[in-house]
């Protein structure tokens, strides 16, 4: 009989080319490469200079999503880029999947997107699949129990020549979470809550595979938000076990399987889960009950509290100085603390769940005076189906704007940024300085909590807003 | 990538732990098609002021920090976005080699395979580097030490593979090209062949 293994081994044994030594890593099998326009062209430049040939053209898949505007284009015609560079280099993607074969969601594209929100909605993104792209949020794939992680633009040049990676196997970190999220809580508030506690280098090394009785519980949009932000515990991927909500959600989907190799892929994805007995290199336990709605106080994601908490006094000066960056008061919660800009999309929560969270705060209500807030869908099939429900016209008469799908403020690259000083409530996932604009302050936080916050003027508990939805869900 | 064998130089320190790569080069330099010339944004929202002139309270703007190609950074430095631009950005700066106690994976990662030695320390060593700004250093990729004049050497460890890379030059498109019969037998066993 075999070793009890866990869902990642599983994983990576169905990848190895050649196995790893002492001397040298593994050679891993890449099944979905996934190309955007900010961390490629050095790559296919590479590839152009060697005179090599992109391997597998049909495994990989690229769309437009981080420099690009998200307003639409002038009468002419002409998109309202922020420089011209960003123009050339979308220019430049055009022209490698052109000249390299690859498929390209590009402008004309009904489903072009963010990259993590378009993989899966492609059914592209499959379990038991190794997926990569350059870019660190790739762990969002992980939800489908997909081994995916973000990799540099050297390593994108690697798997477009040899659908290959060099890679030394990670350890594994178990993260169980067990009971059942209070009423008003979500995802996001559960991945901050979950890096709060173990840190932001708290995965460094590791993969993470999310397992109990709350994330089974959870949509795969939740679980998306939750494999997402894998990184900014410092793992470079995190993972769920495939499962019926799983399998639910991908049928029918343009790129799985159909009819009976349908049937045939389910029977072998669901073997694609820890056997019992298998060994995990650390395990951490986290009580769902008592997951509130959480934000963060200070200059990276692991600096993150419930929204009623009082944030913790500075371990040092450099404590010191990200509250200061922030304006945070140790003692006082960040309830209340006044908001300039709310940012609702992103790949963390971009879908159509995260759109109508935040719809179901603002519906009748008006965003609050002097605040801005942009609603991003993130890719064009969430923008039509949330047209689809009027949700474009609730954030509208709420005074917010409702944009083109993007990347847009979360990176804040294509000109969507806050100014120096502002304070962003974001539903993305980095709070970092300057992240969203030089001297523009983040506070990462959940749709519902970012739309309350736009209401309200300051950062705000949306329990108060969802009285009625939350008091069902209590009755249920 | 050329061979890279040691990197000898005083040290300059940013004690700040956690510095993402948001913070070594922001998103808004990332629309370039080239590699080349991007010491000039390199920690660029720090390094500068509102006005564009050089910030006094940037550690590396300080005269005893020019000309160093040794970065000794606090905890947990290339944390966030996989950007290859980080280390391209620091290279180009004129850092060869970054110190640290925890080095973030995709940073590590990228790094190494630019030639810029990307070294985790113990945490004493660490704690030493952190108090002694302006030392000078011999970083041997060879030997796998650093050389402290007159305080002795400390061994750090380096992936295998990586050393071998840096210290031959290796360039590891070609190696993974080297085993493209294997990658196709993969593709024919697994049923993934085109």
């Amino acid at each position: 009989m075999n070793a009890p293994r866990t869902l990642f081994e599983k994983i990576w044994d169905a990848h190895v080319v050649a196995d790893e030594t002492i001397d040298t890593p593994a050679i891993l099998y890449v099944d979905l490469h996934l190309v955007h326009e900010v961390t490629s062209p050095q790559a296919f430049s590479e590839l152009r200079a060697r005179g090599l040939k992109v391997r597998r053209p049909e495994r990989t898949l690229a769309t437009l999503d981080h420099s690009i505007p998200t307003l639409p284009p002038a009468a002419n015609g002409e998109r309202p880029y922020v420089t011209p560079e960003a123009k050339a280099q979308v220019t430049r993607l055009g022209a490698n999947c052109h000249d390299f074969g690859i498929e390209l969601h590009g402008w004309d594209s009904d489903q072009r997107g963010v990259v993590h929100v378009i993989g899966p909605e492609l059914g592209a993104t499959q379990p038991g699949m190794t997926i990569v792209c350059g870019d660190s949020h790739t762990s969002t794939h992980g939800a489908f129990g997909a081994l995916a992680f973000g990799i540099g633009t050297t390593e994108v040049g690697h798997v477009l020549a040899t659908q290959c990676l060099l890679q030394r196997r990670p350890k594994t970190l178990a993260i169980h979470v067990d009971g059942e999220l209070p009423p008003g809580v979500g995802a996001k508030d559960l991945i901050l809550h979950v890096i709060g506690e173990i840190g932001v280098n708290g995965g460094t090394g590791h993969v993470i595979e999310y397992c109990g009785s709350a994330i089974e519980a959870l949509s795969m949009e939740a679980r998306m938000t939750v494999c997402n932000m894998s990184i900014e515990a410092g793992a470079r991927a995190g993972l769920i076990a495939p499962d019926a909500t799983t399998f639910a959600w991908l049928k029918g989907r343009p790129r799985v399987p159909q009819g009976t190799a349908w049937d045939a892929a389910v029977a072998q994805w669901s073997a694609l889960k820890t056997d019992a007995g298998a060994h995990y290199d650390r395990e951490v336990r986290i009580d769902a009950r008592k997951v509130k709605p959480t934000v963060t106080y200070g200059t990276h994601p692991g600096m993150a509290i419930a929204l009623d908490a009082p944030v913790p006094a500075a371990h040092d000066a450099l404590d010191q100085r990200a509250l200061d960056y922030m304006h945070a008061v140790a003692g006082k919660p960040m309830q209340g603390t006044p908001v300039d800009v709310v940012f609702v999309g992103s790949c963390t929560n971009g879908r159509l769940p995260d759109l109508r969270e935040a719809a179901r705060v603002l519906r009748g209500r008006r965003v609050a005076k002097n605040v801005r807030m942009l609603v991003v869908p993130g890719s064009e099939a969430v923008r039509r189906a949330a047209e689809a429900e009027g949700l474009h016209e609730v954030f509208r008469s709420a005074g917010a704007e409702w944009r083109l799908p993007g990347c847009s403020m979360c990176i804040a690259m294509n000109g969507d940024m806050a100014k120096p000083g502002q304070l962003v409530v974001s539903t993305s996932n980095r709070n970092f300085e300057g992240r969203q604009g030089k001297g523009a302050r983040t506070v990462l936080a959940s749709p519902a909590t970012a739309a309350a916050s736009a209401v309200a003027g300051h950062v705000a508990d949306p329990r108060e807003y969802l009285k009625a939805d939350v008091a069902e869900e209590q009755a249920a | 990538m050329n061979p890279v064998t040691q990197v000898r130089s005083r040290t300059a320190v940013l004690r700040d732990e956690n510095i993402d790569t948001d913070r070594i080069i922001p998103a808004r330099f990332l629309t370039t098609t080239t590699r080349e010339g991007l010491g000039k944004v390199c920690f660029n929202d720090w390094r500068h002021q509102a006005d564009g002139s050089d910030n006094p309270a940037f550690p590396l703007n300080a005269p005893g920090a020019q000309g160093c190609a040794i970065l000794v950074a606090g905890r947990n430095f290339g944390c966030g976005s996989s950007r290859e631009h980080a280390p391209w950005a620091l290279l180009d700066y004129g850092i060869q080699a970054v110190l640290c106690s925890e080095i973030a994976d995709i940073f590590r990662s990228n790094s190494l395979k630019n030639g810029l030695l990307a070294i985790v320390v113990g945490e004493a060593e660490h704690r030493w580097l952190l108090d002694h700004p302006g030392i000078e250093l011999t970083v041997d990729v060879r030997e796998q030490t650093i050389v402290r004049p007159g305080a002795g050497s400390v061994r750090f460890e380096l992936e295998p593979f990586a050393r071998h890379c840096l210290l031959e030059g290796v360039d590891q498109l070609g190696f993974l090209q080297q085993h493209g019969d294997a990658i196709a037998a993969y593709e024919q066993r697994m049923g993934k062949a085109a």
